[in-house]
């Protein structure tokens, strides 16, 4: 690991000699043994407490993850009603929202501090904001699991909840924004006292993006909750429900979009982590973070495609032509990240054929390998389910079935969890400075979640294919509505979530008992997880590598099956609606 | 690049995370949020008996 791959702190001779702000003069920061970067000590107390409780919640939303998996499982039907959508709802608050915004913020931190050579601005801040984010996190657990806000993550007026429950949202929200505000305070600081040269690097790009998308997010975040809480109250009318539903949405299907942005930062680092990867071409990464950022956000409206209130040019623009190019960015993600390993695979000799070098990849390295299990889920199912099903006009065969959750648990969980997963196995070694334990276990951990949850997705779209309903309890209420493939498909889900949650138990077990019985590595470099080695002699190694020097055969094969895969898929949709309405 | 050469536009645009700050906030909301509102604003009241 080299820490000149992904950071570019100012080198001390061209700078004031005493600069308050850079981590590498400063006393209140350590030196990585490992990656050789600045670590700030504020920094770092925060990631931990942001990362802890990311996992806590992590652990609450997957036992949620299990009970609805084995109740969904028509066979199996675990909960009973009421229970089940209390349990839903706490599922969607835990993993959707306080998992990865905990874990979000600590990145934030690490990307603003370590790789810019920053301190973080402000102490008391990052206190105000982690305070008020578990606040209202327990607060909103609390007062659904004591049955008083039974009305699912979108909590659709006129579902009316107790006033805790909204509360606890904007204290989350707040919380959270505040934490945007340390990341972006830290970043101006950083600039004006020049604590770094040039750019800063792309993982930091990458979160700003992310940061800056969160706060459109909790904007609207703000704008809808507080009417509702004072509705709540009894003080204020209550909001036009089409109105909420919009607004909602902004906050809703946003948030999972700072999930993207981050993921794809994460992309980058354990890319550079693992195997020395460099971004094959800054500029273009950095315009497709740009695309992110300003056109992402719009494809909340997928969610508002049926409703009768906004036109269909508001629907097509903002779910398609604009979209786009947010879909754009995502596919130039999709090939710049294997392409820059294999750049830097193929740079250490592993030139044989086209995939030669994916033989030799550090498969045994649990980050790296739920870093490219998350881009395939991410792409193969979560970005091609989503393109196609985002159409205004496909969307009506598969809105509200389960082909929607089937969707987004691939790109939230396949994508966004287990990228997150595979950070911490460079987290907990770096910042809680402990090894792993039961290393052969972590090894298979990425694989366990990602089977599982692949498994998963798949029964919930094709269920969904055949009418299956998202958000229900029971699907036979009134007799044998659906036929038996409707049913082994919901058996296949239940099977998958009950898999995907072994391999999150595994996670958390993991990272929990490395914490209390992990070998402290303070003082030397973490044990490594391995990492290929350079063969051949230097020489002929130069010399392969100049005449292939950004020759990327193997990436383009790849994504030539995937560009393949997606037109089957989005043509077999079209065919599906035109058998819906036959034409004679 | 020496410190003297001008930096291209795009280059200037990706360094400052405000006027990103500001496109961001800005696109989201015209397209999305206020051209949506202004479509909700216009339906009519349901004729209720």
């Amino acid at each position: 690991m080299n820490a000149a791959d992904i950071t570019n702190p100012a080198s001390p001779g061209n700078n004031p000699e005493s600069n308050p702000y850079a981590l590498n003069e400063s006393s209140r920061a350590r030196t990585c043994d490992t990656t050789k970067l600045p670590v700030c000590f504020d920094a770092q107390r925060f990631i931990r407490l942001n990362a802890v409780l990311a996992v806590v919640f992590l652990l609450v939303g997957g036992i949620a993850a299990l009970l609805l998996a084995l109740t969904r499982w028509q066979t199996v039907h675990l909960l009973p009603a009421d229970w089940f959508y209390r349990i839903l709802t706490l599922h969607g608050f835990n993993m959707l929202i306080f998992w990865i915004l905990f874990f979000e913020v600590a990145i934030l931190y690490f990307c603003c501090t370590s790789l810019i050579n920053a301190r973080l601005y402000s102490r008391k801040v990052a206190w105000v904001s982690f305070g008020m984010m578990a606040a209202g996190a327990l607060m909103v657990n609390g007062i659904i699991l004591a049955g008083k806000a039974d009305v699912l993550l979108t909590s659709y007026l006129p579902l009316l909840a107790h006033p805790l429950f909204y509360l606890g949202i904007i204290f989350m929200a707040v919380g959270t924004l505040i934490g945007v505000f340390n990341f972006f305070a830290t970043l101006f600081m950083a600039r004006r006292h020049k604590t770094y040269e040039g750019s800063v690097p792309l993982v930091t790009f990458g979160a700003t993006a992310a940061a800056i998308i969160a706060v459109v997010t909790l904007l609207h975040g703000a704008i809808v909750m507080i009417p509702t809480f004072t509705y709540s109250m009894g003080w204020t009318a209550q909001p036009d429900p089409m109105w909420y539903r919009m607004i909602w949405w902004g906050l809703g299907h946003m948030s999972q979009q700072v999930n993207v942005c981050a993921m794809v930062a994460v992309w980058y680092l354990v890319a550079t982590l693992a195997v020395g990867a460099k971004p094959l071409n800054e500029a273009v990464c950095r315009s497709a973070f740009v695309l992110y950022i300003l056109f992402i956000n719009i494809a909340s409206a997928h969610h508002l495609l049926v409703d009768p209130g906004v036109g269909a040019t508001w629907k097509i623009w903002n779910t398609s032509y604009a979209m786009y190019l947010a879909v754009l960015a995502s596919m130039i993600h999709g090939f710049t990240v294997p392409a820059s390993v294999e750049v830097a695979m193929r740079t250490k000799g592993y030139i044989k054929g086209i995939f030669g070098w994916v033989a030799n990849l550090p498969w045994r390295n649990p980050a790296f390998s739920a870093v490219v299990l998350s881009l395939v889920i991410f792409g193969f199912i979560g970005g091609i389910t989503g393109v196609t099903l985002g159409t205004q006009q496909i969307n009506i065969i598969a809105h509200n079935t389960l082909r929607i959750p089937g969707h987004f648990h691939a790109t939230v969980v396949g994508g966004t969890t287990l990228a997150f997963m595979g950070l911490a196995y460079y987290v907990v070694p770096l910042i809680f400075r402990r090894d792993y334990i039961w290393r052969s276990a972590a090894r298979i951990q990425p694989w366990i979640f990602a089977g599982g949850i692949t498994l998963m997705s798949f029964g919930m779209s094709f269920a969904g294919s055949m009418g299956v309903a998202r958000r229900t309890w029971d699907i036979d209420p009134a007799g044998a509505v659906y036929g038996p493939p409707a049913h082994v498909m919901l058996g296949l889900a239940g099977i998958g979530g009950s898999l995907a949650f072994i391999g999150l138990l595994l996670f958390v077990l993991l990272t929990v008992g490395t914490l209390l019985f992990g070998r402290n590595n303070t003082g030397r470099a973490m044990e490594s997880w391995g990492e290929p080695r350079d063969i051949g002699d230097a020489a002929s190694v130069a010399r392969k590598t100049d005449k292939e020097e950004h020759k990327t055969p193997g990436t383009l094969v790849l994504v030539l099956i995937f560009l393949a895969v997606f037109a089957v898929y989005y043509f077999a949709n079209w065919k599906a609606l035109a058998d819906v309405w036959p034409v004679r | 690049m020496t410190e003297n050469t001008p930096k291209h536009i795009l280059q200037r645009l990706m360094d400052n995370p405000w006027i990103l700050l500001a496109l961001g906030l800005a696109i989201p909301f015209i397209s999305y949020t206020l051209w949506g509102w202004i479509e909700l604003l216009q339906v009519p009241p349901a004729p209720l008996p």
